[in-house]
């Protein structure tokens, strides 16, 4: 086997995860090689310093806060919903209510009752482009296939 | 650890059925773990703290789809790190975006700049510099640093997160250490 084919056991010896067998191996290969050996070396002095690092431990604060931080984000998450769908029902209802009080009252102008209409009709379309638009992008969400 | 896994499988059925007291204490159990990962992927305490959040939002959100048989922290853990890459890719793409307006601009500023070394603890030069090398490795290189060295993970546990093979993790181990000694020096004896 070539330098290249040892180079996962070297990782392997490197962080004491190999079985005795691939040790042995990868020994006896060390013996012949000399570029594996000084490689070896050269992966022993950056795990020495990678080891010694560690990072600053946020303060006790930040911890006895973190399940209230996510727990408001997802009550404001489920407020916002239940805003946003109360909100939808009552502009359907408002918007069919003044339809048919337009239609129906004889004191407003045709053209008016047509620019009404049409205003009405352009939310609509506005409406069902962006409500379209979302569930294509929620579609292709990233998250949505998340391995389990 | 197998009592954490225990304890892990006992409290997953409940928060999928939509126990706010369960999941709150599967988050105790990893939100340090999770913190100290997304510090590792993003190099910065705002970004960590903010996107480890997020991570657990989106779990809670999408509970039902981890299946009963399966572990938490493994299905969390996909989460967390597309939270993590999405926002750095969005951080890249608005840096590169807003260097392109400026004019008579240097070489393009590194896109992990945000890997202050103000987050390690006992600091010297070569740690400092090892963090900053640390944050120019690519997304799934910085990776299998964070969760072998910083994580003290097994080949096994990574591999299991990763959802990729030993030798697959031993193969990106190598080249995420050469690079690391490339961006160190240390093969023209600089450390």
């Amino acid at each position: 086997m070539a330098c290249e084919d040892y180079k996962d056991l070297m990782m392997g010896y490197l962080d004491e995860e190999l079985s005795a067998e691939q040790i042995r191996q990868f020994e006896e290969h060390l013996k012949a090689c000399k570029a594996c050996t000084a490689q070896l070396q050269e992966f022993r002095q950056l795990k020495a310093i990678t080891d010694q690092m560690t990072l600053i431990e946020p303060e006790d604060r930040l911890w006895q806060q973190y399940w209230d931080g996510i727990y408001n984000r997802v009550e404001r998450g489920m407020g916002w919903l239940i805003f946003s769908v109360a909100a939808i029902l009552l502009i359907i209802y408002g918007g069919f209510k003044a339809i048919e009080d337009l239609i129906t009252d004889p004191t407003v102008g045709l053209l008016l009752k047509i620019a009404m209409l049409a205003l009405l009709v352009g939310l609509a379309i506005l409406f069902v482009s962006v409500l379209r638009e979302r569930i294509f992008f929620w579609s292709k969400d990233r998250y949505k296939d998340v391995r389990r | 650890m197998s009592s954490v896994c225990e304890k892990e499988l006992i409290l997953t059925e409940p928060a999928r059925r939509g126990s706010k007291e369960a999941f709150e204490t599967i988050v105790k159990m990893y939100m340090k773990k999770a913190y100290s990962i997304a510090l590792g992927l993003v190099g910065n305490r705002d970004d960590a703290l903010e996107l480890s959040q997020e991570a657990f939002i989106l779990a809670y959100r999408n509970i039902k789809q981890l299946k009963p048989d399966r572990k938490f922290f493994p299905w969390f853990y996909q989460i967390l790190r597309n939270v993590c890459f999405s926002h750095l890719r969005k951080t890249r793409s608005r840096r590169s975006q807003s260097l392109e307006k400026i004019e008579e601009q240097g070489p393009v500023a590194d896109v992990d700049d945000s890997f202050m070394p103000d987050v390690v603890a006992e600091r010297n030069e070569t740690k400092d510099r090892l963090w900053k090398a640390i944050g120019k490795l690519d997304q799934k290189h910085r990776e299998v640093i964070i969760l072998r060295h910083f994580q003290n993970l097994s080949y096994e546990q990574m591999a299991q997160i990763l959802f990729c093979s030993r030798g697959t993790v031993m193969s990106r181990l190598y080249y995420a250490r050469q690079r690391l000694k490339e961006l160190l020096g240390t093969e023209k004896g600089g450390d």
